[in-house]
């Protein structure tokens, strides 16, 4: 049993008041709220354990080794990988997806080659291949969106060919709310002898998420967005490919041997996490998918999709609203704009009233572009919203916009 | 609260923007995006015996972006090029609190604006675009 009421008492910060006004966070997509126990196993390794890691025969770090280790297993899991050979821990999305542009894209893409991406992509799954491709020749080709925001598969399977090496895809967006079919797009790539990349940032908090049976050879997502800390992060990748692979940072941990001229590597996932890691911020993480695993993923879909649901529908009684993305099948969250009222306007009435939205280009300005819009407001929701909060949503946004509307003279 | 940052001014500015569209045979042309929200605006200007003769703004933005930059064409129209200079300056200033605004003027009507650091540079979009187009017309 699902229980909101429950779950919203794991979070301190849901009670805080932003005026004399209860907050109303919906900017879950920017980053989540954090549980108790996340904090607790923060507070607990700098209390208790803090020591480095991998280094020294002290008992503390020892006890840090192992919750680093354990973190890394529970994360392993959850993302239904085999192993923990491949799950490497990065600052987050950004970074995982550096890490492949970097050390497989320099080290294999050669003139000619294709990168195959699409234009709802994040900026972060897209610039890190603009300068890879600026560097060694290779051409980035881009899958379109149809009207309503999915891809365009026909497309997408004409695209994908003999020249293609690897095939990026956001597995959702940030801004439309799709899930895309990256098990599809892997097939496509795999057939065409090409990678597959999955940018999980908004879908690993979200949707039961399997690697494996996703067909991906690479994964990234961000602890902060699932309930975790900021600065953690993960990418998965296949072990063969990783293995071939050039390191990506160098320095401390990464390193089988150093001589003065020359290095070796450090098996995986070590030979990629170079320096001292985010460690407190990895047992965190750990701590986050327990929580999330206690949940159960397929629970939080399904609140998640209920509430997008409901928002949708209730944003669409608004007279003159224009809502992005899909009718169906969409993740917890709303994209839209107001006529009237431009968006960071929006946010700045709505935050009069306690309600935590996001406005801008979220990151994705070829998408903006394409959609025909500068700014988008978004609404998105985690485990711990509730239909009440979208109602003081919609009442809000129907409030601004009297407010702008009594400086035109004209009725809203 | 909102009440001090989306004053009569500000909304009167957005809504019925001075001196709004593209200006033909312009000498002066910047285009300037805000990569914090997206908002793009571009100011045109003519200059004559070392005068702004005509200025004109246009693009897509907030209600602070666009009613500063409408203001802005009111201020700056007809003023020499160093006296314009002088006022953006002195605009940007206002803006990080580090002069004050004048008392019975348009401008001081964004000085709400102040409390919301993620908005100075909406306010102050127009003002850098058309600082940086006469730099580079130097």
């Amino acid at each position: 049993m699902y229980d909101v009421e429950e779950i919203r008492r794991d979070f301190p910060i849901l009670n805080r008041k932003i005026g004399d006004r209860r907050l109303v966070y919906l900017d879950n997509a920017a980053t989540s709220q954090k549980p108790r126990r996340v904090m607790q196993a923060l507070t607990d390794h700098y209390e208790q354990h803090n020591a480095n890691i991998h280094r020294g025969a002290h008992r503390l770090a020892e006890e840090a080794t192992a919750a680093y280790e354990e973190a890394r297993q529970r994360v392993a899991r959850f993302l239904g990988a085999p192993h923990t050979t491949g799950l490497i821990f990065t600052r987050g999305t950004t970074e995982s997806i550096n890490l492949v542009a970097h050390a497989w894209g320099r080290r294999f893409l050669r003139e000619g080659d294709e990168v195959v991406l699409t234009e709802a992509e994040h900026h972060s799954n897209l610039v890190p291949w603009q300068l890879a491709a600026k560097a060694t020749g290779a051409r980035l080709r881009f899958i379109p969106i149809l009207e309503d925001g999915t891809l365009d598969m026909e497309e997408a399977e004409r695209l994908i060919g003999a020249r293609t090496r690897l095939v990026g895809c956001i597995q959702a967006s940030n801004v439309l709310a799709t899930i895309n079919p990256v098990e599809r797009l892997a097939e496509l790539a795999h057939d065409a002898g090409a990678l597959m990349l999955v940018d999980g940032a908004q879908s690993a908090p979200h949707v039961p998420v399997d690697v494996e049976a996703h067909g991906c050879d690479f994964y990234a997502c961000s602890g902060h967005k699932m309930l975790g800390p900021t600065g953690v992060g993960v990418l998965w990748g296949k072990p063969e490919i990783l293995e071939d692979m050039d390191p990506f940072l160098g320095g401390g941990e990464m390193i089988r041997e150093v001589h003065l001229d020359h290095s070796t590597w450090n098996d995986l996932p070590y030979k990629f996490e170079a320096g001292t890691m985010n460690i407190a911020q990895a047992i965190g993480l750990g701590a986050a998918v327990d929580y999330l695993d206690g949940l159960g993923m397929q629970n939080v879909r399904d609140h998640e999709r209920h509430l997008g649901e409901y928002a949708y529908r209730r944003l669409s009684e608004i007279e003159g609203i224009t809502l992005y993305g899909p009718k169906r099948d969409r993740t917890g969250l709303v994209s839209f704009s107001l006529p009237d009222v431009h968006p960071h306007d929006l946010s700045q009435l709505l935050d009069d009233e306690g309600v935590a939205i996001r406005s801008g280009h979220h990151c994705a300005q070829p998408l903006m572009r394409r959609l025909g819009v500068v700014a988008t407001a978004r609404a998105s929701f985690y485990v711990y919203n509730t239909e009440e909060e979208v109602d003081v949503l919609v009442e809000a946004l129907v409030r601004a916009r009297e407010f702008f509307g009594a400086f035109s003279g004209a009725k809203p | 609260m909102m009440r001090e940052l989306y004053t009569q001014v500000i909304m009167d500015h957005y809504q019925r923007p001075r001196n709004r569209g593209e200006l033909e045979d312009a000498d002066l042309e910047e285009h300037l995006l805000n990569p914090l929200c997206g908002d793009e605006l571009t100011v045109y200007a003519k200059l004559r015996d070392g005068k702004v003769a005509d200025v004109k703004f246009d693009g897509r933005g907030c209600s602070i972006s666009q009613a500063s930059a409408s203001m802005m064409t009111e201020r700056l129209m007809g003023k020499s090029r160093e006296e314009a200079e002088a006022e953006i300056s002195h605009f940007k200033a206002m803006m990080v609190g580090e002069e004050r605004f004048p008392e019975m003027d348009d401008l001081a009507a964004l000085k709400g604006v102040i409390q919301y650091p993620s908005r100075i540079k909406c306010a102050t979009l127009a003002w850098t675009a058309f600082q940086q187009g006469l730099e580079s017309k130097r």
